[in-house]
């Protein structure tokens, strides 16, 4: 950053101008994802040592964290193949993770969906939970706020958590498979992944939806090519939907 | 062992399959509007599939031999009780590690 010589009182106009709204929306956006780093990077380490403990060697890892940039559905490919799943179910399953980006991008095509196509393009790659989590919030906080100086916000929400993912992958490959077996990281993602579950369930239809993907992931493992994982995932989908569309209904009768 | 190949396709279509879902709705359909019945589907893929991935690791550890294992059963449940109460995810993670950890040692 430059840093002016002369003493900022002698410019008449310093913080009004539009460049320097769209540097304060980027670091607002900036300080509003930080905390986010501290579930983003041990995730990252621990998928780094998981797919070296799978036998990723160090390009393939830091591949799949690149390309992909999606930790839940990177762990879902991983454990798949793993399981000798074909690839094909692979890919489905792993997808039906990231179904939610789609849901982010429809939610943020109101408040972006005027820029460039090439803007557009770039900031897709970058749609992540925690970037629409912080740009939804300042959206509906701030409805004035210029498509320019949204667009800060939201490349400064991505900054601090995109560098982390690649740093932190980096470092878990790195450590790879000097981690003794009796710390019994086989269980380290099922853990995680139940932590990161539990505050999800606000709501009723969204309990509802947790229990028939667990009841039906059980009854259906008999399923081949791990096929299971699937059909519990869009059952369990549909019964959040009618869950939430009954108590949406019976909310409105009382 | 992980093939080489899988890998590789899987790497690629993934991303390119991520990608589409996130350019989606804000690269194509623009200023158009979203059925509400698929906003509500998409709303629940969270909670509906990382529950199915993680069941069958809970009762069925690959650790274990598939066997179920009263350590490995009783952490998956702390961790989630402990998340749905104090909706903290570290504390969660900790409070299911220390369960595993105690329970592997103690029944040895």
């Amino acid at each position: 950053m430059y840093l002016s010589p002369v003493p900022l009182i002698k410019h008449p106009m310093p913080t009004t101008t539009p460049k320097t709204h769209r540097r304060h929306a980027f670091w607002r956006g900036f300080t509003d994802s930080a905390p986010f780093l501290f579930v983003v990077a041990p995730f990252a380490v621990l998928f780094g040592v998981l797919a070296t403990e799978a036998g990723l060697n160090l390009f393939e890892t830091m591949a799949f964290s690149v390309v992909v940039i999606a930790g839940a559905a990177q762990f879902t490919a991983l454990q798949l193949m793993v399981e000798q799943a074909p690839t094909l179910i692979v890919l489905a399953s792993a997808l039906a993770v990231n179904l939610r980006m789609a849901m982010y991008s429809a939610a943020l095509t109101p408040h972006l969906g005027a820029a460039p196509l090439w803007q557009r393009a770039l900031l897709a790659y970058v749609i992540l939970d925690q970037s629409y989590a912080c740009a939804v919030v300042e959206y509906e906080k701030r409805p004035d706020m210029p498509l320019s100086e949204r667009l800060a916000y939201f490349m400064g929400a991505v900054g601090p958590v995109v560098p982390a993912w690649y740093l932190f992958t980096f470092l878990g490959a790195a450590l790879g498979t000097q981690i003794p077996e009796s710390w019994a990281l086989d269980f380290a993602l099922p853990v995680t992944f139940l932590a990161l579950l539990a505050p999800m369930l606000r709501t009723p239809a969204h309990l509802i939806a947790a229990f028939v993907s667990i009841v039906v992931s059980l009854a259906m493992a008999w399923v081949p090519y791990s096929l299971g994982l699937l059909i519990a995932g869009v059952i369990a989908m549909m019964a959040g939907a009618q869950a939430e569309l009954y108590y949406n209904r019976k909310g409105a009768a009382l | 062992m992980i093939d080489t190949t899988q890998l590789w396709i899987v790497i690629i279509g993934l991303g390119l399959g991520s990608y589409l879902l996130r350019f989606a709705f804000i690269g194509l359909v623009g200023g158009r509007a979203i059925p509400e019945w698929l906003l509500r589907h998409l709303r629940y893929t969270a909670v509906a599939i990382l529950p199915a991935l993680v069941a069958p690791l809970v009762v069925w550890p690959a650790a274990t031999d598939g066997q179920p294992d009263p350590a490995r059963l009783a952490a998956a449940f702390v961790t989630l009780a402990v998340g749905m109460v104090t909706r903290n995810v570290f504390g969660a993670i900790f409070a299911g590690a220390a369960t595993l950890y105690a329970l592997l040692f103690l029944l040895g």
